[in-house]
């Protein structure tokens, strides 16, 4: 295998390759396991047998060209899949050691468990302050002073108190669209999750907006396991712990994040993380 | 050497064709043209409608032939007339007169000749070459009367007649119309108050003594006559009976006194061929003289009538006085139609487009809505009439009104009524609702309800929190449509309770305050009444003007609270950056 895209070719071929996991990944506490999972659209396999544990307190990034099944990936995580018709899946995910998948999982405790973002900032129709409760208020919250102390340290932890916290009662489809994406960082946490799952959060958001998120994702650093998809190679060195290369629904390389770029161990993912290709 | 590529000349059409120069003229011509058109529609609706209120000049007209009217010139118009002439000698008539059909152009003016008593007209009309002479009498005096129509005339003197005597109070048209402006007031207002005691006082009296006849028939039908709540039942009506009779004799008593202080007064007319009446004074509802009338005098007599037609029940056939019934019995309808239509429709789309799964049954439903859309109105109202009606409304009469239905024969509710219109109105208007929900509901972003699902809501909690306030604008332009149609809808109304007369309000003072049960009145219905089935069409086709500009701005008006609405709520919910 000395052609970078020889791997990869094989993998376009149909043919099932190893993943290279680096230790370092194994070594840590994970917050997730993803278990040998598949999962088909139809009759398209969208997923090959992914297995790959998700550290704690760690920002883990996926990415991966077009296609490569990394949103697909995340959105089983919270099964938010589900509500695709004709979408089937084996395999399983393991949340602190509860099977995501198990039959007797509800999935609205499940997905109360996790926070997650969306490409395009999703403000609810409703006032900036409701859109940071809103978690809560579905839990039948009502008590003003649990909602204003949440609403406050969730605002603060995606650095946006400072500017909404004389206008809480305002629209939230009136701040700008970096402010609606920190907005909706802050709805996630506001749940106290045990993984935040963020889906291009970056995509729609001008280069201001960008850096600002970008710093956000730093803070969060420590304090809350990320797993994070991104198309942006600078943005997946800069913002994360370990990155997770995927190529047709296949985890092709997982390891932390400095070695991915700098000294991977294939050359399949030097080539797609210079540039070369994908 | 070099090789020039030959130019490729293009047609001369390709310009237009490329360029869409034509396109913007057609489109724009239509959109002018429609423009035109609602505008032109409007513009006529409101300048007749507005107008017919004003009072206009009373003229004398002077005929060739000595005849005299006044009236009003409501119209002109331009007739050609064949006029047989006759040529030649007419002394050597021995031989077959040639004689030459010549077409001329005349003009002929339609006059509001009112006194129908005398001329058995109501209008005129008058060849110009006719009329010799026209003026405007200073007295000339135009009375609306409760009954028999306008009459215009010239006052002569004020009377009060009793038995054997007759006094004369004023004399001479300025004395007369004096005293009559001073007296007049208090005159219509105890001829109100008789009015209303005979209409309303009486009618409760006649509501509670009926209650007391049903309780003894209801008695007789649970318990049988030999029961002693029969007995009670019975006893129970005598009282009531005794009861109403001293109340009656009261009422009878203030009435008579009101009517007798109104009886004898009078002021007698000259009508501009020299005969002579005297018009009750409490029946005249309104004289002016707008000969003699400033321009705030004409304005004042102008919203006097305005007033009247809003807010008094209608006379003659509908042709005059107000409508207030028929816009009481239009909101009304259309209000508790909205109040139907809303929650199913609503209900009905939110199943359609959040819950039933893509298949070939949702897709035929779908399709079976819109196609209910098209269904003529009056297969609703036979619908309405033939379930609502006869099945639904037959059935709450054997349950709850089958003394009514034994004793007199008289359904409740099982004929047309004011809730049984709405019903119908409501079933009519439910696949704009559906299909204008289901729209909006398309329209709210998945990324909103992935937005919530990923918070851990429900899918209730989604519906509830998030997709229905986001489609809320677009489910109220839905309902405004809805409104709009239910609200000029006539054919599937005359089958279900709408009436030409029903003065009697579904809401009243008598228990149960509330009867939805009631026929009752609808501006739609009533153009088409005024308009054509009028006995005096002419004098009504003003009417129909002023009706149909009533209507448009009560839709209008109900049209605009519901998009003042909207706009409130899309500027709370629809974000403007995306």
């Amino acid at each position: 295998m000395n052609n970078p895209a020889d791997r990869l070719v094989a993998v376009a071929a149909g043919k099932e390759v190893p993943s290279e996991v680096h230790q370092q990944v194994l070594d840590e506490r994970p917050v997730l396991e993803i278990d040998r999972f598949s999962l088909w659209y139809g009759t398209k396999q969208a997923l090959h047998s992914i297995t790959m544990p998700i550290s704690h307190n760690k920002v883990t990034a996926l990415v991966g060209p077009s296609g490569c099944g990394k949103s697909t990936l995340l959105r089983s995580v919270n099964r938010l899949n589900d509500l695709v018709p004709s979408v089937r899946s084996t395999g399983d995910m393991r949340l602190n050691g509860d099977s995501i998948y198990d039959p007797s999982m509800d999935v609205i405790d499940l997905r109360k468990r996790m926070g997650m973002v969306f490409q395009k900032p999703n403000p609810f129709p409703m006032s900036i302050y409701e859109n940071v409760v809103y978690s809560l208020r579905i839990d039948g919250e009502n008590s003003r002073g649990v909602l204003d102390e949440v609403c406050e340290l969730s605002l603060r932890g995606a650095a946006l108190w400072d500017e909404v916290k004389d206008r809480l009662a305002d629209s939230a489809v009136g701040l700008s669209g970096g402010q609606q994406q920190r907005l909706c960082i802050a709805r996630a946490i506001a749940a106290e999750p045990e993984v935040l799952l963020l889906d291009e959060p970056c995509s729609a958001l001008d280069p201001m907006a960008t850096g600002k998120v970008e710093d956000l994702i730093q803070e969060l650093r420590g304090r809350y396991s990320v797993l994070i998809v991104t198309h942006n190679m600078q943005q997946a060195s800069r913002t994360s712990d370990y990155t997770a290369f995927m190529y047709l629904g296949r985890l092709i390389e997982y390891g932390p994040t400095t070695e991915i770029f700098t000294k991977p161990i294939l050359r399949e993912t030097e080539a797609y993380v210079t540039g070369r290709f994908g | 050497m070099s090789f020039e590529r030959p130019r490729r000349l293009r047609s001369a059409y390709s310009g237009l064709t490329a360029h869409g120069e034509s396109w913007v003229w057609l489109t724009g011509g239509a959109l002018a043209m429609a423009i035109a058109m609602i505008t032109g529609l409007l513009l006529f609706i409101v300048v007749r409608g507005a107008s017919t209120f004003w009072p206009m000049p009373l003229e004398r007209v002077e005929l060739v032939d000595g005849r005299q009217v006044l009236g009003e010139i409501t119209g002109r118009e331009e007739v050609g007339q064949r006029v047989e002439e006759v040529q030649g000698d007419p002394a050597a008539a021995a031989g077959p007169q040639r004689a030459s059909a010549v077409g001329i152009r005349m003009a002929r003016r339609l006059v509001r000749t009112a006194n129908f008593e005398i001329t058995g007209n109501h209008y005129e009309w008058f060849d110009e070459p006719k009329i010799a002479r026209t003026s405007l009498p200073e007295w000339a005096t135009a009375v609306e009367r409760l009954e028999g129509g306008r009459f215009h005339g010239f006052p002569l003197r004020l009377v009060h007649a009793t038995e054997n005597s007759t006094e004369v109070v004023a004399q001479g048209p300025e004395k007369t119309w004096q005293a009559y402006e001073q007296l007049h007031p208090a005159f219509r207002r105890r001829f109100r108050e008789a009015m209303h005691i005979d209409k309303h006082q009486r009618g409760v009296l006649q509501r509670q003594l009926r209650a007391a006849r049903m309780a003894v028939v209801q008695a007789d039908l649970d318990r049988g006559r030999k029961s002693p709540a029969y007995a009670a039942a019975v006893e129970a009506e005598a009282t009531i009976a005794g009861r109403m009779q001293k109340q009656s004799a009261i009422l009878d008593g203030q009435t008579a006194r009101l009517r007798e202080q109104n009886a004898g007064w009078g002021v007698e007319f000259e009508t501009a061929s020299g005969e002579k009446r005297t018009l009750p004074l409490d029946a005249i509802v309104r004289g002016w003289q707008p000969n003699r009338l400033s321009t705030i005098g004409k304005l004042g007599v102008y919203f006097s009538r305005w007033v009247e037609f809003l807010w008094d029940d209608p006379r003659e056939a509908n042709s005059a006085g107000g409508v207030f019934p028929a816009i009481w019995g239009t909101v009304a309808m259309t209000l508790i139609m909205a109040m139907f239509v809303a929650p199913f429709g609503v209900l009905a789309a939110l199943y359609l487009r959040e819950y039933a799964s893509a298949g070939f049954l949702t897709t035929a439903v779908r399709i079976a809505i819109n196609n209910l859309a098209g269904v003529p109105s009056i297969v609703y109202g036979a619908f309405g009439l033939g379930f609502f009606c006869y099945v639904l409304g037959a059935g709450i009469d054997e349950i709850f009104f089958q003394p009514s239905l034994v004793a007199d024969n008289q359904p409740t509710f099982g004929t047309g009524g004011l809730l049984w219109a709405s019903l119908t109105l409501a079933l009519l208007t439910l696949p704009v609702v559906i299909v204008a929900t289901e729209e909006a509901l398309s329209a709210v972003p998945n990324s909103m309800r992935e937005g919530s699902y990923a918070c851990g809501a429900g899918k209730w909690q989604t519906i509830r929190r998030i997709v229905l306030p986001r489609a809320l604008p677009g489910i109220m332009t839905g309902l405004i449509l809805a409104m709009a149609r239910g609200a000029g809808e006539v054919a599937p109304l005359m089958l279900v309770g709408v009436k030409k007369l029903a003065v009697d309000l579904p809401i009243d003072g008598t228990f149960p305050f509330v009867h939805p049960e009631r026929e009752f009145m609808h501006l739609a219905y009533l153009i088409y009444d005024v308009g054509f089935q009028s006995p005096n069409s002419q004098a009504a086709q003003p009417m129909v003007f002023t009706i149909t500009f009533l209507l448009v701005m009560i839709i209008a008006l109900l049209n605009v609270t519901a998009i003042w609405a909207r706009s409130r709520l899309k500027r709370r919910y629809v974000s403007q950056q995306f």
